[in-house]
Parts: structure tokens; sequence; C-alpha cells
């Protein structure tokens, strides 16, 4: 018996073996992978607050953070646009007058106060994203919404504080074609 | 009379038919060019073609030699030098980059690479394609992790979309109308041809949840750009895009892949797509809950606005595009709808009080760029141009008056270029002078 025609059996088997019990349609080409190992990429924290990672900051602690990470675009007291660099301002209450983007802040636009940890987390410092500690956000968050007087000078945040923080524009959005949801 | 000379005939007769005020021709006299010289210079209208004659035809100095040598990737000629994008933050300060599409100096539908309208969130990453992965997980009945090659194996598709930044048109919400020209007030729309694998095939093989309502998209850029997409989008006509008019995505636009969701607000179009999440609501992140929400004059905010609405804008002529002498012309412009089809453009010569239907230059394709052209005489008065859409669905481009009464104006002029309001989808108004200049009006 040739190589060949030995080999020909020991093929349609493994063929049968695997694409039976598997998908029957489509290259397959994915490789699959557990919640451990895309943990590192998994950084999406939604509205109600799934997916805020353990730790937790005050206020007093972010202070400290801020003036040495933040401040140098957003400016010591979180007013905005240092020197040239056109960073939002973090501080802001006033009632929206206009229908200007320039009018949104976090504490009279922000619907959530958990995307303020999300955003921090993925996008800041400017230059170095993804260098903070979860502590480090969790102290960061709670001190600007502290500053815009959403929480208290020595609340402490966490994933049970973070979510319960009642933003004042929560009810503030219309969706605009809600077939399309 | 035969068949064809009734025909002949008959197009002859409509020649030179005006059917609004200003000057605006019959579309059919588009049909063949003989025809319209032909109907044209009997009727003395042509200006300059029965003028003068022509000076005598010598060889220029590029017919007497062999040209350069031709190279591996061309570039245009060194004449088209001012055929480029313009930016709005040239030197990359923190903050967004707007890189705007040159409209008025394009023809046709599709948008050349080079030239695609670029908003960028944190700069052009730097990726290694063979390093690159996404991962589709969450809601899922099997997380799954993709290269690049292993994505093209996959069943692709090819189609025609447009792409529009939610803030595109932004300059039109000013109370008073801008002095710039078509690249700065609509640059953040482009169009092209896209090809890659359509999500709703890699979650055949990841199998669903059916708790998954929404799926989030994000990227390997420096901000991990995050949008939450309604899943019904997936199971329709989403898919990742791997090339751009026949070659791999330009860097700013997503290298190696993007999310697409033809007709969906640009920013949604998730580029250098790295995870998708499949989630019960969406994310609320900074993009979707902050920066790509409108402020209304209520005081309230569309969110998740989605649908890129039906709009159109003329082209040629427009501020910097020069009528040089009284004429027969063409005025030329792009019509899109995030809904579907175009299916009528009008244009206006008298600032909307009278309209005349524009030829649609096949194919129009579903959520793409339809080019339209109007055949115009301009005895060199002043016009008023506009041009208005209507998609397949029957959504009618609103008048800006319209617009302006829902969604309101700023309160002062803001500089050009700042985006303080979005989905602005309303008629544009060119006003040309007896000086054939084009300038921006409100009428």
């Amino acid at each position: 018996m040739s190589m060949l025609s030995a080999m020909i059996p020991t093929l349609g088997l493994a063929l049968f073996v695997v694409a039976g019990p598997v998908l029957a349609e489509g290259p397959n080409l994915g490789k699959p992978i557990d919640a451990a190992d895309s943990a590192a990429w998994d950084i999406s924290v939604l509205q109600d607050g799934t997916g805020l990672p353990p730790g937790a900051g005050t206020p007093a602690q972010g202070a400290r953070i801020y003036a040495e990470k933040c401040a140098q675009c957003h400016g010591p007291e979180g007013k905005g646009g240092v020197a040239g660099v056109t960073a939002a301002p973090l501080i802001g209450t006033e009632p929206i007058t206009d229908i200007s983007a320039a009018m949104k802040r976090i504490g009279n636009f922000w619907p959530y106060a958990t995307t303020l940890f999300d955003y921090t987390r993925r996008a800041m410092p400017w230059q170095q994203p993804m260098t903070l500690a979860n502590d480090e956000v969790y102290a960061l968050t709670a001190y600007i919404l502290a500053q815009n007087k959403l929480i208290g000078e020595n609340d402490a945040m966490n994933a049970e504080s973070l979510p319960k923080v009642k933003m004042p524009n929560r009810d503030g959005f219309i969706v605009r074609f809600p077939d399309a949801m | 009379m035969s068949n064809s000379d009734r025909r002949r005939d008959a197009t002859r007769s409509s020649d030179l038919k005006t059917v609004a005020a200003n000057g605006l021709l019959d579309r059919r006299m588009l049909l063949g060019r003989g025809v319209v010289l032909a109907g044209a210079i009997s009727t003395g209208t042509v200006g300059s073609l029965t003028g003068a004659a022509a000076e005598p035809l010598t060889d220029a100095p590029w017919s007497q030699e062999p040209g350069a040598t031709i190279g591996p990737y061309e570039r245009p000629s060194r004449f088209e030098k001012d055929v480029v994008r313009t930016l709005n933050n040239p030197n990359g300060q923190p903050g967004a980059q707007g890189a705007r599409t040159p409209h008025h100096l394009t023809n046709g539908a599709i948008t050349p690479n080079g030239l695609h309208f670029v908003v960028s969130h944190g700069g052009a990453p730097d990726i290694d394609p063979d390093k690159h992965r996404l991962v589709i997980h969450g809601l899922v009945k099997r997380p799954l992790v993709f290269t690049l090659d292993a994505l093209g194996r996959y069943p692709m598709v090819t189609r025609v979309t447009f792409l529009e930044c939610g803030g595109n048109g932004a300059p039109l919400f000013s109370p008073q109308p801008l002095q710039a020209n078509l690249q700065a007030l609509h640059g953040l729309a482009s169009c092209a041809e896209w090809t890659g694998v359509k999500l709703s095939t890699l979650l055949d093989e990841t199998g669903i949840d059916p708790k998954a309502k929404w799926f989030i998209a994000e990227g390997a850029d420096a901000p991990h750009l995050a949008r939450s997409v309604p899943l019904k989008k997936a199971l329709d006509d989403a898919m990742i895009a791997l090339y751009q008019n026949g070659e791999r995505l330009m860097p700013a636009n997503g290298y190696p892949m993007r999310l697409l969701l033809p007709g969906y607000e640009g920013n949604m179009n998730i580029k250098y797509l790295r995870r998708i999440k499949l989630v019960e609501q969406p994310a609320m992140s900074f993009w979707e809950a902050r920066t790509y929400t409108q402020i209304l004059p209520s005081g309230k905010a569309y969110q998740f606005y989605l649908l890129q609405e039906v709009k159109s804008f003329i082209t040629q002529p427009s501020p910097g595009v020069t009528l040089k002498e009284p004429g027969l012309y063409e005025i030329s412009g792009i019509a899109y709808s995030g809904t579907g089809h175009i299916s009528k453009v009008m244009v206006s010569a008298d600032g909307g009080r009278s309209w005349g239907e524009a030829a649609l230059q096949e194919p129009v394709l579903s959520k793409a760029f339809t080019r339209f052209r109007m055949p115009w005489r301009w005895d060199s008065g002043a016009a008023i141009l506009q041009s208005r859409a209507w998609d397949e669905a029957g959504n009618v481009q609103p008048t800006r008056a319209q617009f302006v009464a829902q969604r309101g104006e700023l309160k002062a002029v803001p500089p050009v270029g700042a985006v303080l309001n979005q989905h602005f989808n309303a008629v544009t108004s060119w006003a040309v002078d007896s000086a054939g200049e084009a300038k921006h009006v409100y009428a």
C-alpha cells in the first residue's frame, strides 16, 4: 500500500471529526479566548456600573494626582485652556443657555458619572493613556465630581458608590430615532 | 417621420427648454453633448464657442522628449498641488484633528483615499498589521480572536458608501452665513468603495446570547475610542472594512481595519477596530454621552442620533469656483442619505422660488454619494443656487429656515472650523454675483 492511499482514510476521518460537532459553515478561523485572557482589553464600564474594577479613591487623593498629571493641560483649577492647549474645562455647573457644544460640562451635561471613570481610564492622561492605576482613576473621578459639588469632599468613589452619583442632567436627553435601536 | 427622427426632434425641441427661473434648463439636455451644442448654437447662447477662432496648434516641450520615469506609487500631477485636505489642527495639539475633503476641486462620486476626510481624536497609530487582533466577546456563545490574516480568508463583500462626521456642516448653525468655501462648510464627508467581512458573518461563528441588544466597538488608538451600536445594525449591513478603494485602509482611516456602519454617524465607524463586546445596554461612553450629542433650543439634547439624514450641496459653482463668462454651465453637486437611495434632487437658481429636477448620475447606490447635474444658462445676472434632495423613504432635505426652526442657531458667529453643534443637513445657498463669484448666503 502506498503512503498516499494509506493516508486517505485517516484524512477523511479527521475532517469528519473536526467539521462534525463544531460549526458546519464558515472558515472558523477565530481562536477561542476566555475572560481572563481578554481582561486587559475589557475596559468597558457601562452606565449601571457593570465593568467597574475593584479599587477606591477620595477627592483628597485625587487632588494630588490631578496636580501632578492633569493640571498642565486642564489648568490648576480645572477650568481648561492652559497656554494654547485646548483641553476641556472639567468644572462648571452653569445652566445651558445656548445650543453650543461649548456649554457642555461634566456638572451641567454629562448624564452618567460612570462615563468619567471610563473615559479617564481609557484616554487620559492625553500623552500616556492607560497608565493610571484603578485607584488613581477612582481618586481623580472623586476629585472632579467633588469640585463640581456632585459629591461631598470626603466621599470615596468605588464600584458601589460611583454608579449611584446622581448627575443633574441625567434626564436631559432625547433619542432621535428610537426605531433604529 | 421615422421613429428615430421623431426621437431626435423631441430631444432637440427640449434642448434649451427652461425649467425654472434664472436659466435652469431641462436635465435631458445632458443626454448628448452634440445635441446640446447644436441647439445652443442655433439660438446663439454659447458665448465664446461662437467667438474668435482658436490659436494655431504647436507641439509643447513635453511632447518633444521622453517623459518622467514611472514610479511604484503614483502621486497627482504637480499642477494639482492645491487639491489637498485642509487641516484645523496641523500641529497635532491635544484635541481633535480634522482634515476636510476639497469637494469643489473633485468630481464624480468617489473620494480618493488621500483626500478622504478624517476626524481624529488621538492621532493615527502606527499599527503592525501582523500584531493587530480583533476580539469579539461579551454576550456571545464563543468569544473569538481574529488576526488580519484570518479575516482575509472570510467571504468578503464590497460596497460603496459615504462616511460623514456628525459635525459636518456645523458652520451653518452660525446666525450669520460664514464666509468660507465648500471644503470648510461640508468637507467632513467622503465616499469610498469598501471591501471587507460582514460583521454578521463573524457573529455566526461566535453565536449571540439572546440577551444582547447592543455592541460596543472599540479602537486600538490612544483614546481607545468606543461607541455603542444597536445590535440590529450588526445583523443588517455592518462590516469590518479591510480595503478602501481597492487598497488597504489609509492610516488615518483606520488601518488595518475599521468598523463600517453604512449611513451611520462617522464617529461610530470605529477605526483601528480591536474589540467588539455584545452587551444588554449602551455603555454611555464619553463620545456618545457627551461629544456626539446635540443641544436643542429647549436645553435638552439628542443622543444616539445614529443616522446621517438626507442631504445635498452644490460643488460647482461654489465659493472660489468662479464663472468666467456668461454661457452654458453645468451645476454639479453631491446628494446622499443614510437611509438609502437618493430618489430626486431639485435645483433652484432663484433662492428657492422655482425649482428644476437635476439629472442623477448612474449608478445611484444606497447610502452612497450620488452626483447630480443640472444644465444652466448663466446670463451674468445675480442668482442664488440651491439644491434639495429626496431619498427613497420619502425623506426630504429641509430648507435652512425649516431646520433652524427646530434645531436653533448659535448665539454668536463661531470661528470657521469650530464644530459647536451637529447633524446639519439643510439646504446650502450660493449667491452668484454679476462677476461670477459665488458666496455663501442664507436664502
